[in-house]
């Protein structure tokens, strides 16, 4: 089965999506400091510009019936104080410009007697910030408006501008980086109990169908809850199957043995060849169901009872002496010698005894099944390491290229052995048991034959 | 002097073809077909030719125009004539000031001009060449024993204790006529009352008023005149004959900025950039000194006589140029200096 394409990261669009708050207050914070200091930047040249005007205000009076003013030094040496800008000035009454540049601009609205008027024009190919004022000169006894208007260029407002703004750029960069760190922190932090919630589904073993336990944020708790029914009809579902299972085999078993020795009756009491022939087919198809029918019982009680795993401690060395007892006289009737490294020292393990003595007689089984007969069949069992290792190895077929993680699945068989008996159950019950023993099965094509190997950790009681 | 500088006028650019009054003309050659680099300039020419010619050497393939003119014609010709010159050479700094502030400049940027001090430059198109202070001539000579003044109020004291001595035989600048001496008096009357009591007391002896430093020079050689105040110093120490002192007033001299500045009427700007960059860098300081004597841009040497002063550059000169302050400062200027014979 494929698995389904995983939609969008839930990290990935919570980081997006912080990430575009994160730029768009980046935005908002260089634009606004921007903003606000080339207000405050344009104040100070107003007021510098407002002060030069003032104190060349305060020079007008009148001599012999003429307006006269004393333009002093400071008024234009402060307006380039800081950076060399260029300065433009008129002194006009309504009749006549008395002094200055004749063609500066008036503002468009006349500046009152109490307020200057500031505004910006382009005289000569510059930009120009400028300032308007009004006073009144008596002149003969005759009040007279007089307006004076000072200019100058923009090149300090220029230059605080830039040095504001790529002030505000690394502003808001920086800003934007470090939110960017934060959001990452804070989505990682975020995230961790779905991980751990994945990680915890994840770690479970194939046939582990207990509820999670492991605690859940809120917003996860309906997931976890869910999750939790589904395992739980699940595992219904499956015991139910199972259990089924093995009722059917055990009442097909029953039967079936009847069947047999009735017919291995019949076989003896037989007298034309045809008959018997007939009847050795019979024995030999209802020797094939027995089996099968035993294997499908032996899974349905090793699936069971790996997941309520009960570990006591045995000894595969005596169980292996009872299996072999037990299984001695179907090798005698194929003439396959069974040949034991002897088993007088004990090799403890900790495990559920009747699945370890199904996964034994099921590699023994086999062996003895896919042998040719009149061959030997070599049995050792010894420690490796930390782990008792049971090798059971046959001179048979092999296993013409398969390998053991597909000849492990439920009713797979290889390839090569449509004539003998088999159900295709017994390795996937061997591998389940070392499986659940935490310990492994493998299989390994030799010259000759193959060799079984079960490693199950050694018991050292403590 | 005046007459040999006159020969040298080329005829088909004679006084008539232009609105403004050239003093002197000459062409420097690189062959025909050569760009021409064209200099309007308020320094004489047999001063500046030296340095016109090290310029060359380095620029064989440049052809230099070079016009002098009064800085008042200088002005009048860029700011009013719109005439097409390259660089603009003036010792007014004031009128270099109100040109380049009304528009009349080029910026030119390059690692020469950065690396101009910032009193030596403004608004990137002004840029000073030489730092010239403004000194007291006398001819020792005709004092006799009298003490040789150190100070303003020393020189008050000199001339209006021996009238008889000095009646007709001191001598400054015309204010009507020459930008430069205007630029010395207006930079006096800012920095200290003592120039007016000056010029009262000057007013009484019947002074000779002239447009040119040389011509003062000229003057305290030949004995006609004793006191020569606001002479520029490089063209006395030049000149300086044993028997005269330049004098260097304690309480304050002034230093004059020689100002380059490349027109925006320049047919050839490119050329007028590279003549500025030659002026103001390493090399052309080194051929100003050499060959004209005048004294390149140099802060340590100015740092070493806390009373020199560099006039301040910026917007501050256009203030003396205000056509109201101008008549108002002539008019006070005139009844201090001018008054009828008693």
């Amino acid at each position: 089965m494929k698995a389904p394409r995983p939609s969008q990261s839930l990290r990935r669009r919570l980081l997006i999506q912080l990430l575009g708050v994160a730029a768009v207050l980046s935005a908002l914070i260089y634009f606004g400091v921007r903003a606000i200091a080339e207000q405050a930047a344009e104040a100070t040249q107003d007021n510098i510009l407002g002060a030069s005007a003032t104190t060349i205000a305060e020079e007008l009076g009148a001599q012999d019936g003429e307006i006269v003013v004393d333009i002093p030094y400071a008024a234009f040496s402060m307006l380039g104080a800081i950076n060399a800008e260029r300065v433009f000035y008129r002194i006009e009454t309504d009749a006549e410009t008395l002094t200055g540049y004749d063609d500066l601009p008036l503002p468009a609205i006349a500046p009152s007697l109490l307020a200057p008027v500031y505004y910006t024009i382009n005289y000569r190919g510059v930009g120009l910030r400028v300032v308007a004022l009004q006073r009144l000169v008596t002149v003969q006894d005759r009040p007279v408006v007089v307006t004076i208007i000072v200019g100058q260029t923009r090149n300090g407002h220029a230059a605080i501008t830039s040095r504001v703004a790529n002030l505000a750029a690394s502003l808001g960069i920086g800003f934007f980086i470090l939110a960017g760190l934060l959001n990452w922190v804070a989505t990682e932090r975020a995230l961790g109990p779905v991980r751990r919630v994945a990680l915890a589904v994840g770690r479970r073993g194939p046939a582990d169908l207990s509820p999670l336990r492991q605690p859940m944020p809120r917003e996860l708790a309906p997931l976890s809850t869910a999750l939790n029914d589904f395992m739980a009809r699940l595992r219904a579902a499956l015991t139910r199957t199972e259990t089924f299972i093995a009722e059917a085999a055990h009442h097909v078993r029953t039967p079936l043995a009847t069947v047999r020795s009735q017919a291995e009756i019949a076989l003896r009491l037989a007298e034309t060849e045809d008959s018997r022939r007939a009847l050795r087919a019979v024995i030999r198809a209802v020797e094939e169901s027995g089996r099968s029918a035993g294997q499908l019982l032996d899974h349905a009680m090793v699936t069971f009872r790996s997941e309520h795993l009960e570990p006591a401690e045995v000894d595969l060395s005596e169980m292996l002496s009872h299996a072999l007892r037990a299984l001695t006289p179907s090798a005698d009737i194929k003439d396959v010698t069974l040949q034991v490294s002897p088993l007088d020292t004990p090799a403890k393990v900790l495990g559920d005894q009747l699945l370890i003595e199904s996964a034994i007689r099921n590699m023994l089984d086999n062996a003895i099944k896919y042998t040719p007969a009149d061959s030997t069949v070599t049995i050792s069992l010894g420690q490796v390491g930390g782990s008792h290792v049971l090798e059971i190895c046959d001179q048979g077929r092999g296993l013409a290229g398969a390998d053991l993680a597909a000849l492990s699945i439920r009713f797979e068989r290889g390839n090569n052995v449509a004539d003998v008996v088999g159900s295709g159950l017994g390795l996937t019950i061997i591998q389940e048991v070392a499986t659940s023993h935490g310990g492994s099965f493998t299989l390994a094509q030799m010259t000759e034959g193959v060799c079984a190997k079960l490693s199950l950790p050694c018991y050292v009681p403590a | 002097m005046r007459k040999i500088i006159l020969a040298m006028l080329c005829a088909c650019l004679g006084g008539g073809a232009w609105g403004y009054e050239i003093q002197a003309q000459r062409l420097f050659s690189a062959g025909d077909g050569a760009p021409v680099l064209r200099i309007i300039s308020t320094g004489d020419l047999e001063l500046f030719a030296p340095l016109i010619i090290a310029f060359q050497a380095q620029n064989p393939n440049i052809s230099i125009d070079y016009t002098v003119a009064s800085s008042g014609a200088l002005y009048a010709a860029i700011a009013e004539e719109g005439a097409t010159f390259d660089v603009a050479l003036s010792s007014a700094m004031d009128l270099q000031t109100k040109l380049a502030n009304d528009g009349f400049a080029l910026t030119q940027i390059s690692t020469n001009t950065a690396a101009l001090p910032d009193w030596a430059r403004w608004a990137d198109r002004i840029f000073a060449f030489t730092q010239e202070p403004a000194v007291v001539l006398i001819s020792r000579a005709g004092i006799g024993d009298l003490p040789v003044p150190q100070t303003r109020q020393d020189l008050i004291a000199l001339l209006r204790d021996n009238p008889e001595l000095f009646m007709g035989r001191v001598g400054t600048y015309d204010l009507r006529l020459s930008g430069l001496g205007y630029l010395f008096a207006t930079q006096d009357a800012r920095q200290s009352d003592a120039y007016w009591r000056l010029a009262e007391v000057m007013g009484s002896l019947s002074p000779r008023l002239y447009c040119c430093s040389s011509d003062m020079i000229n003057d305290i050689a030949s004995g006609e005149l004793l006191v020569a105040y606001n002479v520029i110093g490089s063209y006395a120490d030049a000149r300086q004959e044993p028997s005269d002192s330049v004098i260097y007033l304690i309480d304050y001299t002034h230093v004059m900025l020689r100002t380059a500045l490349i027109p925006a009427s320049a047919p050839n700007p490119d050329l007028g950039g590279l003549f500025v960059d030659f002026l103001i860098g390493p090399q052309g300081r080194a051929e100003i000194r050499s060959q004209t004597g005048l004294p390149p841009i140099d802060g340590a040497a100015l740092a070493e006589f806390s009373h020199f002063r560099p006039i301040p550059m910026g917007a501050g000169l256009l203030v003396y140029l205000d056509q109201l302050k101008h008549r108002a400062f002539l008019d006070e200027w005139i009844a201090a200096m001018v008054q009828p014979e008693n």
